[in-house]
């Protein structure tokens, strides 16, 4: 499959520049890019920890076999975003992008380290939920404080008091 | 054979029936059925989430509970399928195509207990094989060097990301990462410490719960967020009486029921074919077999029984590798092996002589924990359908409190709070980019074993890499990826003449 619609796409696009063009637009190209990164960190940083041989090998060496490898791979899927139809490029951002709920979910576990160490349980689990709750759009401002609320009181007594995780429900640690 | 694998059973029985592991298990199936049922939550999220939990009890309850979870969660998403059409877990899928039509001409209920029925025969079936297959295998596995070790780890890495969805390409890339970011932290050996980018936090390497929160909790959040819509539960009213299927559909469902068995105990011998996989190919054979074909898609409960059998069936048989030989063939696997390596429990040939009661309890509570789902479905039906109209924004936002907490009770340690989120970011852009995470979890939990074995491989033979291919085990697994590899570039280049199975759309991160 991948053959024939490779012959198709080569007929298509004539200069080099819309190839150029049509590539950036394609996921698997930045698929394939992101695998070489990694591959190149692993494989320039994996010499660094010693290679040995292969009789006795030193920390570096599978690190460096592995990014090798992944390069290979990276360099294949971006490989196979050339040959791929025109049709089959997808949007790397989906239709419409949730910018700011896709914030909201990872600010939420930074609340909670940042009200964990200096507030305690309570607060931690409060700001925790009540970010990624905000984060839906049909959520409100009185939804997201009731609910916070539930799972405060619920966190609190099951880890707190009954599996006793060694972390103070309110203490102010400045 | 029989008699000492019958004495080995009873045994076990007496292990999974102590009451305080009877108790685990039924939290495990519990829970499992819960979220199982609950829209964009899959198993995975769920044995990380509880993971931290089983620290404190002993290794028996901690194992029984989240293999409950697992299987748990496999009745559930038929729940969600057959009721609103919603393959909440890829498995499920085809279930949905003759499922939904049932619930709409007022079958569901028929249709819903002919599958828990069926799942139950499916999912002992898969037991049995277990209980006399797990043993032969420990003894051919008993004789392996560290050479057929690392062949037998490649087959299962390749075949587990090679044949799961998507391209095989970007599943072998997702191993290769899984495999570094087992390398980082302290090397065993030397002591070097390995891409920590001098954060003394990552010296003892990535946490595993962290990876597993981040890449299936927080990834899949941001997948899901705001684009899940409140269920239509509309046909969802289903009753206790409703679930007694028909004579006739009784009659129906029979035949189906063992194909499906048989397939899935077949897909699940095979390494990396999956439940998912084993329910696509029996929809596929049933209606290929069926004398009306034509009628599959419109309500037909073979197509919902059989489908449904064959996946409970290969769920068990997949812990037939993960115990024996310590090789997981999903992430799911890799997790509750990686539960295991928590516990200070080597997973390997040599677990079931060493903790029978982890294997043999485990066996038992199969039994016990699929009795249990087959007694909590048919009352709680009404309560499970109350919980598919939770609306996802309270489902994700408490969960992401769970997530955390469960990171931070793991090590007590703020810092793996932060990586976990760090990870779900790195988890969504590789979503988003067409990967699917899971066999990264593979790569992970296998890799620090197979760099272990490699090394002590090569040094046996003083650096000669020929010894994967002179000794006749090894050199078997190594044909074998061969032939995997090669098979997916000819499917690849000739290309597939019609789909072998019906091409859904399916929601999650496996």
């Amino acid at each position: 499959m991948v053959g024939r619609t490779a012959l198709r796409s080569e007929s298509k696009h004539g200069s080099a520049s819309d190839l150029v063009a049509n590539l950036i637009r394609k996921r698997d190209f930045y698929a394939g890019g992101l695998m070489i990164l990694f591959g190149l960190v692993m494989a320039l940083k994996g010499p660094s920890y010693r290679l040995g041989t292969l009789m006795h090998m030193g920390p570096g060496f599978l690190p460096t076999v592995l990014g090798v490898i992944l390069i290979g791979l990276g360099i294949a899927i971006a490989c196979t975003a050339l040959a791929a139809g025109e049709g089959e490029d997808e949007d790397i951002l989906p239709e419409n992008p949730e910018w700011f709920a896709w914030g909201c979910i990872l600010v939420s576990p930074l609340a909670f380290m940042l009200f964990g160490s200096y507030g305690g349980l309570a607060p931690a689990t409060f700001a925790c939920v009540f970010v990624a709750a905000m984060g839906d759009r049909s959520m409100t401002w009185k939804q997201a404080v009731v609910l916070s609320l539930i799972i405060t009181v619920f966190g609190v007594g099951l880890f707190h008091y009954i599996l006793q995780i060694p972390m103070p429900v309110l203490e102010w640690r400045g | 054979m029989i008699g000492t694998a019958l004495t080995d059973l009873w045994y076990g029985f007496g292990v999974a029936l102590e009451p305080h592991n009877i108790v685990w298990c039924f939290v495990g199936v519990l829970v499992g059925n819960m979220v199982g049922v609950l829209p964009g939550m899959g198993p995975l999220a769920t044995i990380s989430i509880l993971l931290p939990l089983t620290f404190g009890i002993k290794p028996v309850g901690a194992i029984l509970m989240l293999a409950g979870v697992m299987y748990g969660a496999q009745y559930g998403g038929a729940i969600c399928s057959i009721l609103l059409n919603l393959p909440c877990h890829p498995p499920h899928a085809v279930t949905c195509l003759d499922g939904f039509p049932m619930t709409k001409q007022g079958r569901g209920g028929a249709a819903l207990g002919a599958t828990v029925f069926a799942s139950f025969v499916g999912a002992s079936w898969g037991i049995t094989e277990m209980i006399f297959l797990a043993p032969v295998l420990v003894r051919v596995a008993m004789e392996f060097g560290p050479a057929e070790i690392c062949s037998l780890m490649l087959l299962g890495l390749l075949a587990g990301s090679t044949l799961a969805r998507g391209s095989p390409l970007k599943g072998v890339a997702m191993t290769v990462l899984g495999l570094m970011l087992g390398i980082v932290g302290t090397d065993i050996e030397t002591g070097a410490e390995r891409f920590t980018f001098g954060m003394t936090h990552l010296d003892d390497g990535i946490e595993l719960i962290a990876l597993a929160l981040g890449l299936f909790g927080i990834g899949e959040f941001m997948n899901s967020v705001n684009q899940v819509s409140t269920v239509n539960a509309k046909y969802a009213k289903v009753g206790l009486k409703d679930m007694r299927p028909s004579k006739e559909e009784m009659k129906r469902t029979i035949a189906p029921m063992f194909r499906g068995t048989l397939i899935g105990s077949l897909c699940s011998l095979i390494p990396g074919t999956g439940p998912t996989i084993a329910s696509f190919v029996a929809y596929a054979t049933e209606k290929k077999i069926s004398k009306t074909p034509e009628k599959f898609g419109t309500g037909m409960i073979e197509g919902v029984v059989c489908p449904e059998a064959s996946t409970h069936s290969s769920v068990q048989g997949d812990f037939i590798p993960t115990m024996s030989l310590g090789i997981p063939g999903d992430a799911v696997m890799a997790l509750l092996l990686g539960a295991l390596m928590i516990q200070g429990i080597v997973p390997g040939p040599q677990l079931i002589k060493e903790h029978p009661d982890i294997f043999w309890g485990l066996v038992a509570s199969f039994w016990i924990g699929n009795i249990m789902l087959v007694i909590l479905n048919v009352p709680l039906i009404g309560v499970w359908v109350k919980l598919l109209t939770i609306p996802y924004k309270y489902l994700y936002s408490s969960a992401m409190f769970f997530v955390c907490i469960g990171v931070y009770a793991a090590n007590n340690d703020m810092f793996q709070v932060g990586e976990t989120a760090v990870i779900g970011a790195l988890g969504y852009v590789l979503l988003r980019l067409g990967f699917h995470p899971a066999p990264i979890l593979l790569g992970f939990v296998l890799g620090p074993r197979f760099e272990e074995n490699f090394r002590r491989a090569m040094l046996i033979s003083r650096g000669d890499l020929g010894v994967f291919v002179e000794r006749p085990i090894s050199a078997v697994f190594v044909f074998l990826c061969v032939l995997l590899i090669g098979l997916q570039i000819y499917v690849r280049i000739r290309g597939p003449k019609k789909p072998l199975v019906p091409v859904l759309e399916t929601q999650g991160a496996e």
